[in-house]
C-alpha cells in the first residue's frame, strides 16, 4: 500500500507480521460457524428435552401470577388439637397439592383452580336426617372456627403439618339431626368441567366421592376446614370448605364440598372405586399395611430431606384407636 | 460437506447434560418443587426413558428417511440414557430411602414396579460397558449386536416401570410405548422384506 500524505491523519497499519494469514482466518470462521451450530444444537435439544419432562416451566408461570384473593378470618386457638410440630411453608402447602379436578401433576392445582368461582357456595345437607336443609358461605363461616394444627399424611408416603381453620363435622351433623338410621356420612365434591378443567378427562369416575362411618364423622378431630394459616382457603386447597381427617390418608379429606349426605349403607368411594386393591374404605394411616406398589412405614415430610417413620393412625391413636376396636385393620385398610 | 458435522456430537452432549444443570442448580436454589427429591426421581427416570427410545431411533430413521447421521450419535444417547438411569436408581436408594440397603433390598423383592425398573438399569450395564469399539472387535460384530439388542428389552420395562408408577391417567407412559412400538414395527417390516427379497432372490 502507498504510504499516505502526512497532512491526512495516518491510520497506523499493524506491522505485517501480525495480519492472520488467510488459511487460518478461514479456519477462525470455520470454528466461529461451528462454535455457532454447536450452541444452536445445544439449545435445541435442552428445549426438547424441557418440553418433554414439563418441570420449571409451570413454576415460572406461577411466580409470575400474583396471590389469589384469600382474606382474613377470625378464629379461636384452643391449645387442645396442636400438633407440637414446625407447621409446613404457605408456600408449600399451597403449590403441592393433589387436587385431580385441576390437573395430575402436584403444581397443577395451584395453576389451574382459579377457574373456580366459591361464591355464592352452598352445601346441602340430606338423608337420614331430621332437618335435612342447605347452608350457605355466610352460615358455615358463622360456625365457630378453630385454628388446629394437623399432620396430614399422604398415601403417596409424603406428609405436611398444616394450621387449618375450621369447625367439627359433628357441629354441623347436630344441626340436622341424623336419624337413628344414619350410620355413614357421604360426601360428595362439586362437579362441573367448566370451571374444573380436570373433570374434562375421565382419570377419575367425576364427581369425586368420599365417605365415613357415623362415629368418625362424630369424632372430635374431623374437621370442616375452611382456611388455613390464618385465611380463607386458596381454592386448590378445597375453597370453600373441605373435611379434614387426620388420621386417615390425605385423599379422605374431601374437596370443595357441595353435599353431605348421611346414608344407612357405606357409601362408595372415588379411589375404592378406581382400585380396590390400593385404596380401602377405610384409609387408615398405618406403618404396617403397604401400598401395593411402596411401603407405607415411613414418610418425607415436605421440607426435610430425611425420611421419618410414618405412626399409627399417623400419630392420633390415643385419640381414634379405640374406634376400631375389634376391627382387623390389615383386612380393613 | 455431508461429512463432519463436527458440532453434533458436542452440540448434543451439552443440551443432554442441560437438565441435569438446572435440576442441580434449582436444588441448591430451593426452587425444585416442595418435594425436590421425588422432582428429581422422576425428572432422571423420564430422561432415561428418552434417551433409550431416542437411542433406538437411529436405525428406523435410515431405513425410513435414509438419515444417516442419527448413527453417529446412537451411541451418545445410548449413554446419556444410562447416565440418567443411572442418576435415577441413585437419587432413589442414596436420597429417598437414604441409603437404607434393608429398605431397597425389600422393595426390589416385593414391588414388581421396583424390580422391573432396577432390571431395566440392569440391562444396560452390559451395553455401557460394551460400548466402545474395542468391545465390538473383542465380541465380534454379530455378537456385539445381539447383546445390544437388550436395548429393546429395557426400554419395554422401562416403560412399564413407567406405567406402573402412575397412580392414574397412563398417557404419558402409552406414548413413549407407542413410540418404542413403531421403532420396532419399522425395524420388523425391514427385516420381512429382506427376507422376501433373499427369497426371491435364492
Amino acid at each position: 500500500m502507498e504510504p499516505r500524505s502526512d497532512r491526512v491523519v495516518r491510520v497506523k497499519e499493524p506491522p505485517s507480521s501480525e495480519i492472520t494469514p488467510e488459511q487460518v482466518y478461514l479456519r477462525r470462521r470455520e470454528f466461529m460457524r461451528n462454535a455457532g451450530r454447536t450452541v444452536l444444537t445445544a439449545a435445541g435439544v435442552a428445549t426438547g428435552l424441557a418440553w418433554l419432562t414439563g418441570g420449571a416451566r409451570k413454576r415460572r408461570i406461577l411466580d409470575e401470577r400474583p396471590d389469589q384473593q384469600v382474606t382474613p378470618l377470625a378464629v379461636q386457638k384452643p391449645e387442645a388439637f396442636r400438633a407440637n410440630e414446625q407447621p409446613t411453608s404457605y408456600d408449600d402447602i399451597t403449590h403441592y397439592n393433589n387436587f385431580y379436578e385441576f390437573g395430575l401433576d402436584k403444581e397443577d392445582p395451584a395453576l389451574n383452580a382459579r377457574a373456580l368461582v366459591t361464591r355464592p357456595w352452598t352445601v346441602e345437607v340430606t338423608g337420614e336426617v331430621a332437618k335435612p336443609r342447605v347452608f350457605d358461605l355466610d352460615e358455615l363461616l358463622a360456625f365457630e372456627l378453630e385454628e388446629r394444627v394437623y399432620r396430614m399424611r399422604c398415601v403417596e408416603a409424603w406428609s405436611m403439618v398444616i394450621p387449618w381453620l375450621g369447625f367439627p363435622l359433628s357441629k354441623l351433623l347436630a344441626r340436622v339431626e341424623p336419624t337413628s338410621r344414619a350410620k355413614y356420612v357421604a360426601f360428595t365434591t362439586l362437579l362441573d368441567p367448566t370451571q374444573m378443567e380436570g373433570q374434562q378427562r375421565s382419570v377419575l369416575d367425576w364427581p369425586y366421592v368420599e365417605g365415613l362411618r357415623l362415629d368418625e364423622a362424630m369424632h372430635p378431630l374431623t374437621l370442616l376446614a375452611m382456611g388455613l394459616y390464618g385465611k380463607t382457603l386458596p381454592n386448590q386447597n378445597g375453597a370453600p370448605i373441605r373435611l379434614v381427617v387426620p388420621w386417615k390418608y390425605g385423599f379422605k379429606g374431601i374437596k370443595s364440598i357441595v353435599k353431605i349426605e348421611l346414608t344407612s349403607t357405606q357409601p362408595r368411594t372415588t379411589w375404592n372405586d378406581a382400585g380396590p386393591s390400593e385404596s380401602g374404605f377405610y384409609a387408615n394411616v398405618n406403618p404396617f399395611v403397604d401400598h401395593p406398589r411402596w411401603s407405607q412405614a415411613s414418610e418425607r415430610r415436605i421440607g426435610e430431606l430425611s425420611r421419618r417413620p410414618t405412626l399409627p393412625f399417623n400419630g392420633y391413636a390415643d385419640e381414634v384407636a379405640s374406634l376400631y376396636a375389634g376391627l382387623d385393620l390389615r383386612r380393613n385398610y | 460437506m455431508a461429512g463432519a458435522l463436527p458440532w453434533l456430537k458436542p452440540g448434543l452432549l451439552l443440551g443432554s447434560l442441560a437438565p441435569l444443570a438446572i435440576i442441580v442448580w434449582r436444588a441448591s436454589m430451593g426452587t425444585l418443587a416442595a418435594n425436590p427429591i421425588a422432582e428429581a426421581l422422576n425428572q432422571f427416570g423420564l430422561l432415561a426413558l428418552i434417551f433409550l427410545v431416542a437411542s433406538l431411533s437411529p436405525t428406523p430413521l435410515k431405513l425410513w428417511f435414509g438419515l444417516k447421521w442419527p448413527l453417529r450419535v446412537r451411541r451418545m444417547l445410548g449413554l446419556l440414557s444410562f447416565f440418567y438411569a443411572s442418576l435415577h436408581l441413585l437419587t432413589y436408594a442414596l436420597l429417598d430411602l437414604g441409603g437404607e440397603w434393608r429398605t431397597f433390598l425389600e422393595d426390589l423383592g416385593k414391588r414388581p414396579f421396583v424390580t422391573v425398573g432396577f432390571l431395566a438399569w440392569l440391562m444396560l450395564l452390559p451395553l455401557a460397558i460394551t460400548s466402545t469399539n474395542a468391545s465390538v472387535k473383542r465380541l465380534g460384530f454379530t455378537s456385539w449386536k445381539l447383546l445390544h439388542r437388550l436395548a429393546y428389552v429395557a426400554a419395554g420395562l422401562g416403560v412399564i416401570h413407567f406405567v406402573w408408577r402412575v397412580k392414574k391417567d397412563a398417557s404419558e407412559p402409552v406414548m413413549y410405548g407407542l413410540a418404542l412400538a413403531v421403532l420396532l414395527a419399522v425395524r420388523a417390516w425391514d427385516w420381512h422384506q429382506t427376507r422376501q427379497r433373499k427369497k426371491l432372490g435364492a
